[in-house]
């Protein structure tokens, strides 16, 4: 493996941060280098947030614009707003399941219809897949479990290095016992919706 | 068990910088810990806290500010104790007043203090670049850059700083405290019972009258040179020397620098001088480094720190090679760096092709709504501002109003549709302006501040207050914890973590009382009784001080 540069974006409360430990525990678990970087603080108030992951020989835990390999949204309007960050050639992951931001709720600003928008990425970027990542992990159990369907969606697309058993053991390793179940199925949802 | 504390030595780990921070304190014996909690650096205090209640043989506290928790480190150190204190950036300027004396009467036990830089504001009012403080108070910093470099940076500083006799500055920034990367950990020491220090007296060294600062200026300066000796030495501080271009970078930058210089094929040609030792500045080293360099790029966020530090020594030493920098434009002074903007600054330096990476066509996307933070669903800052607001309506005087504000969540209240924020500086801020206000103008001035916030540095302003007769209306917003930076410990909590169900809850509320004040105390809850009473507070217009008095709901589910 030469290096992979993944940005998984999202909303505070979405479990990025959890997403991005699985990542890069499996990675870790293979012998990869990792490094990451997320930012924590008035982000997490509802906010946007970003996690940058790392993997192999790059050592720059930060992805400018153009160099994302990977891009794992797990809200469609931050997809589009993180499109920047990645290369042409890049292949993205996008649950399209709105999370409205209050600012609109009060009437200050405007959620775009997004079907149309995700399809437009599908013109510009390398792979695009779109899916309800939230009905899956509803269909798991819990609408929270949509940051490991989308862990799942991403080892679905075989582009890391990275096999199916080293998640499902980062899974066992750091998710409390008791959703562990939940989130094994996640994860196997996330994994049949990309591959098939 | 903590997990820090789970690791077998020689096991690696995904850690975050902060977390690397922790166990190497931890190696390195780490006795006293103190802190107030500031994003980036809060995760340091927060672990620490947690480890400290399962060993007997550390020590933490969440001190009311910055310059309280490195007095509590100093005094534990001048014990012969390892202690440490960290904090943001700013809560350096708050402590910089113990710091800049702290330097001169130095320390027994190593002492660290770690400040986290926040380059971009990602969560601050300011990108002051605290580097600048290693100079003016003269203490050797350390600036890791991935956090494999924190925990080795941490168990060094304590070595230095019990070597040296000073206070050790290890200093990071939001992408190192909080980025994470594989940590191979070390060893850990005994833990099982507080081995206490000694106080040896000894007037010469920790009075600093006139008479014995004169003389602990000059050791410090003796310091600085020893110092300067150990930096140009230090395994942190690597040269790789290749062909006649050089790059100089420290903290993050360094591994800009590593990848850039990796992808543009420069491996064979340009030469590297990488600093983590980076105060007092290695004169020797850099001086050996830049010998037969014909042009070097100085590659670091914020100020051109060692830039200007690079170009003096050209300067004196009357050296041929050309330093670029920020005084160049290859680089701005403001915010936090990423990969490609070091990649073609490089290439630019060198005269070398350089294609920015291609990101797809993004113009037909149409303005996507932004997601600004705000208070939570349920938030009781927010029924405070709203019975304010409607008291202050029903009174004719809302468009009268102005609102100084303080740091915490409730800096929020500047968002639509409150609008309740009007002026802030820092922590503290609200009341001090306010006094000044109520000088200033004939505006109406209600002004807010949170719980762990007041008691941090919104008293002094307020005996100010009291005493100078200024006329303001005070709301503290007391949600019984520092909820901004994660739920650290208040004095005024009810709801309070095991450890500290001993220690007395302090009202704000008899607080403010007992200094005489007029004092009202509402539930934001109970709107119509809350609105009457802030009403009547209001229709005064003396001083007085409303305690909203409501647990954040947040902090209310995980305290049970």
């Amino acid at each position: 493996m030469t290096g992979f540069r993944i940005l998984a974006v999202g909303v505070g409360g979405q479990g990025i941060l959890l997403f991005s430990r699985l990542l890069g525990e499996a990675a870790l678990s293979q012998g990869y280098d990792v490094a990451m970087s997320e930012v924590h603080g008035m982000a997490q108030r509802g906010g946007v947030v970003e996690s940058n992951i790392v993997l192999g020989e790059v050592k720059s835990p930060y992805i400018s614009p153009g160099e994302a390999d990977i891009l794992v949204a797990l809200e469609p309007v931050e997809a589009l707003r993180a499109l920047g960050r990645c290369r042409k050639e890049a292949t993205a992951l996008v649950s399209s399941d709105p999370v409205v931001p209050q600012i609109v709720k009060d009437g200050l600003a405007t959620y775009p219809e997004v079907e149309p928008l995700l399809e437009k990425m599908k013109e510009v970027l390398g792979k695009v897949h779109i899916f309800s990542g939230e009905k899956l992990a509803r269909e798991a159990g819990s609408g929270k479990a949509l940051n490991v369907v989308m862990l799942g969606a991403l080892a679905g697309t075989g582009i890391l290095p990275i096999p199916r058993e080293a998640y499902l053991d980062a899974i066992r390793r750091v998710v409390k016992p008791k959703f562990q179940d939940l989130n094994l199925k996640a994860f196997d949802l996330g994994y049949e919706a990309v591959k098939a | 068990m903590h997990p820090l504390l789970a690791i077998k030595p020689g096991d690696k780990r995904l850690l975050m910088g902060n977390e690397a921070i922790v166990r190497g304190a931890l190696e390195a014996g780490l006795r006293v810990g103190a802190a107030y909690p500031g994003t980036p650096s809060s995760e340091i205090g927060n672990h620490l806290f947690s480890i400290s209640q399962e060993l007997s043989g550390l020590y933490f506290e969440f001190s009311t500010n910055e310059k309280v928790a490195m007095e509590v480190a100093a005094s534990a150190a001048a014990c012969g104790l390892r202690s440490l204190t960290c904090m943001k950036h700013v809560g350096l300027n708050v402590a910089a007043d113990t710091l800049m004396t702290l330097a001169y009467v130095g320390v027994r036990g190593g002492m660290v203090v770690v400040t986290a830089d926040d380059p971009s504001c990602h969560s601050s009012q300011n990108e002051q670049d605290n580097r600048y403080y290693a100079r003016l108070s003269g203490l050797p910093m350390l600036e890791p850059a991935t956090p494999q470099e924190a925990l080795e940076m941490t168990r060094e500083a304590f070595e230095l700083s019990e070597k040296l006799e000073i206070p050790v500055i290890l200093r990071t920034t939001t992408r190192v405290s909080h980025a994470r990367g594989v940590v191979a950990c070390g060893e850990l020491p005994d833990y099982s019972r507080f081995e206490k220090g000694r106080f040896e007296k000894d007037l010469k060294r920790w009075i600093p009258v006139p008479a014995v600062a004169r003389e602990r200026h000059k050791v410090l300066l003796e310091r600085m040179a020893e110092a300067e000796g150990l930096a140009s030495k230090a395994p942190f501080n690597r040269v790789v020397k290749k062909g006649p271009f050089g790059v100089v970078a420290s903290g993050v930058s360094v591994v800009y620098v590593l990848d850039a210089v990796k992808e543009l094929g420069l491996e064979e040609e340009v030469s590297l001088l990488l600093l983590g030792f980076t105060h007092p500045f290695p004169r020797t080293l850099a001086k050996e480094f830049l010998s037969g360099l014909e042009r070097c790029l100085v590659v670091e966020e914020l100020e051109p720190y060692l830039e200007e530090a690079l170009k003096v020594l050209v300067a004196e030493e009357e050296l041929r090679v050309k330093v670029l920098g920020k005084a160049e434009g290859y680089f701005p002074r403001y915010h936090e760096f990423h990969p490609e903007m070091v990649k073609a600054a490089l290439a630019k330096a060198f005269g070398r092709e350089y294609k920015a990476p291609e990101a797809p066509d993004t113009s037909w996307i149409p303005e996507l709504p932004p997601r600004p933070p705000t208070l939570c669903p349920g938030c009781p800052h927010r029924e405070t501002y709203k019975v304010v607001k409607e008291a202050l309506q029903e009174l004719g005087e809302e468009e009268n109003t102005v609102y100084p504000t303080d740091i915490g969540c409730y800096t929020l209240g500047l968002l639509p549709p409150l609008k309740m924020a009007d002026y802030l500086l820092c922590m503290g801020s609200s009341v001090g302006s306010s006094c000044g206000f109520s000088v200033a103008t004939d505006q109406r001035i209600v002004s807010f501040i949170g719980d762990s916030t007041f008691f941090h540095a919104g008293i002094p302003p307020l005996i100010n207050a009291y005493y100078q007769g200024h006329r303001f209306t005070l709301v503290v917003l007391d949600n019984e914890t520092t909820a901004m930076t994660g739920h650290q410990p208040v004095p005024s909590q009810e709801i309070r973590p095991e450890a500290l169900k001993e220690r007395p809850v302090i009202s704000i509320t008899r607080f403010c009382e007992n200094l005489g004040l007029p004092t009202i105390q509402i539930n934001p809850y109970k709107k119509e009784e809350a609105k009457k009473a802030v009403r009547e507070m209001l229709a005064s217009e003396r001083l007085g001080v409303i305690v909203s008095k409501a647990p954040c709901v947040l902090y209310k589910v995980k305290g049970k």
